[in-house]
């Protein structure tokens, strides 16, 4: 084999578009809006701040979701779980305190994940018919709980902790997002799971014949998702300080978009968590100029559409090279 | 003299009622390429099945260097020191070479994380040695030739292999150029000392690179002869059955 053989594939093909389109993309909206919106209030520190906070949400459920996507699986019941869990919380907030109500949203999220995962790695169901079932199942089981009325949280520890608190003048939510995203960056890297996770949904036989537990992987980050999506219905909770059902109805999509934008390919093997939160950040601003800019909610939700199509367009490209 | 490192004895596989494979005996030396020939559906690959511990034999023992061993999953003839390359590879695609070749068995640092450094520098040693020729450690599977990703599958059962390699058709789809350079890398694997059971359709293949040559047909051993006292006319006449032993 000659020198010449070793150079192919060519260069050009190996420039990673996929890896640098949500930077390059976050940049080009936040230039549009920027001189766009330059008189309606875009660039001030109270409005791009305020994405961020109304983002932390979308970007915890993203990371779970990368964890997921990444292992070749979906997660459609994120949604319906921020809403049990949210509700979960509030109830018990007001009948055992703040702890119980940490521990019963959580649990609520874990229970959901860990049904999800059993079906999807031990009964070997699909995880999209699964999820989506379950989507349904407590999405029902959210407006039952509480016959559609809304639960106030007034408990304000717990409402300074996930929502309108702040430390050393950062908001909360900026450090539940900082943190979240940091220790998930090192778990999805740096550690063996992260790796399994990527093998598995890269080439699960593969993964199996090496000696890793495919099974237990796709447990796990059902698991985590739920979990994770219960967190976001903490937040939630914390930041409005009430919980109702429709809660993170809506978010499912834009949870999508920003963990595709992001560099997560849709049939696994590859993710990124930091590209999910420049993915989710994007969503937010995109929401945010788009609202600043007096399109109607119809009309947002058309151009997230759009901008979702493109996404898959460019995941699936690289897939398929 | 050492002793053979795999001694098959009087194996034998049924599944429900049917004989897959009847009274199979061998012994591989170390350093010694063994070449397992047949048609198809002759017991190859449940040969190389109960070798790798996916399949317990139905009779018979496994000793591996003159310890009788009983495995009864894959996992555990891993531990034993017997790797297997698939035909299919089974490479995770994406992601990098390195990281192929410590699949399940990633090496940690102190604090736990992936050790990535050491990684690295043993896959380009390793690589080095069996001079498999890729861009980079760091490169990504599918950014490689189909001899290459043998190359790397190769290397990682190399890697871990202390006592056997199972090699199951490691060219059927590669071109002629890259037969030959994945055919240098088999050959290299004598001077580590391990042994080598190759299933392959191609006897010109199993003449260029085998010691002895073992005959299957329909589940029975027809014989195991010295690669260098045989023809293959006589192998041929083996595998169709027109000669008995």
């Amino acid at each position: 084999m000659s020198n010449a053989d070793l150079a192919a594939p060519s260069l050009l093909s190996r420039i990673n578009l996929q890896r640098y389109v949500v930077y390059i993309g976050f940049l080009a909206i936040f230039l549009f809006f920027a001189i766009v919106l330059r008189d309606s209030g875009f660039l001030t520190v109270r409005n791009l701040s305020n994405i961020v906070l109304q983002t932390a949400p979308v970007t915890i459920m993203a990371i779970g979701l990368v964890f997921v996507m990444s292992a070749g699986e979906i997660d459609l019941s994120i949604g319906s779980i921020v809403a049990v869990s949210a509700l979960a919380a509030a109830v018990t907030i007001g009948q055992y305190g703040m702890v119980a109500g940490i521990i019963a949203g959580l649990g609520a999220g874990f229970v959901i994940g860990l049904i999800n995962g059993f079906l999807v790695a031990y009964v070997k169901l699909p995880s999209f018919l699964v999820t989506l079932a379950t989507l349904g199942l407590f999405a029902g089981v959210s407006r039952s709980m509480t016959d559609l009325r809304s639960i106030p949280v007034t408990d304000s520890l717990f409402t300074g902790i996930f929502g309108s608190g702040s430390l050393f003048g950062i908001p909360s939510l900026i450090w539940w997002t900082v943190i979240a995203i940091a220790i998930a960056h090192i778990v999805f890297r740096e550690t063996r799971f992260g790796a399994h996770v990527l093998a598995t949904g890269d080439n699960a036989r593969a993964a199996a014949v090496c000696g890793i537990s495919v099974p237990r992987i796709r447990l796990a980050v059902l698991t985590l998702s739920g979990v994770i999506a219960g967190l976001a219905g903490l937040l939630y909770a914390g930041r409005l300080q009430a919980a109702k059902y429709t809660l993170g109805e809506t978010d499912l999509m834009t949870v999508i978009a920003a963990v595709i934008v992001g560099g997560t390919l849709l049939n696994g093997g590859k993710g990124s968590i930091v590209g999910a939160l420049v993915g989710s950040l994007m969503m937010g601003m995109l929401n945010n100029g788009l609202i600043l800019m007096g399109l109607s909610v119809s009309d947002q939700m058309i151009v997230r559409g759009f901008i979702i199509l493109a996404a898959v367009a460019v995941s699936l490209r690289e897939k398929n090279r | 003299m050492t002793g053979p490192v795999l001694e098959l004895s009087g194996i034998r596989k049924t599944f429900g009622g049917v004989t897959a494979i009847e009274d199979f005996s061998l012994e591989i030396f170390p350093g010694e390429i063994v070449a397992l020939v047949g048609d198809n559906g002759a017991g190859k690959s449940t040969l190389i099945k109960i070798v790798s511990g996916v399949h317990p034999p139905s009779a018979g023992s496994i000793a591996l260097d003159g310890q009788p061993v009983v495995m009864s999953n894959a996992t555990m003839a891993r531990m034993l020191g017997i790797e297997v390359v698939y035909q299919d590879l089974a490479l995770a695609d994406q992601q990098a070479v390195y990281m192929n070749l410590f699949l399940g068995r990633e090496p940690l640092t102190a604090l736990g994380l992936l050790d990535r450094r050491r990684m690295i520098a043993e896959t380009e040693k390793l690589v080095k040695e069996l001079d498999v020729r890729i861009p980079s450690a760091h490169a990504a599977i599918r950014d490689l030739s189909g001899g290459q990703r043998q190359g790397v599958a190769i290397a990682r059962a190399t890697h871990w292999a202390s006592k056997l390699i199972l090699l199951d058709e490691p060219t059927a789809a590669l071109g002629v150029a890259e037969t030959a350079r994945v055919e240098e890398i088999v050959r290299s694997l004598k001077k580590r000392n391990i042994g080598v059971l190759i299933i392959s359709h191609s006897l010109d293949q199993v003449f260029r690179l085998s010691d002895r040559i073992c005959v299957l047909r329909r589940g029975k051993q027809i014989g195991v002869r010295d690669t260098k006292a045989t023809d293959k006319n006589e192998i041929i006449a083996m595998i169709t059955g027109l000669k008995q032993g």
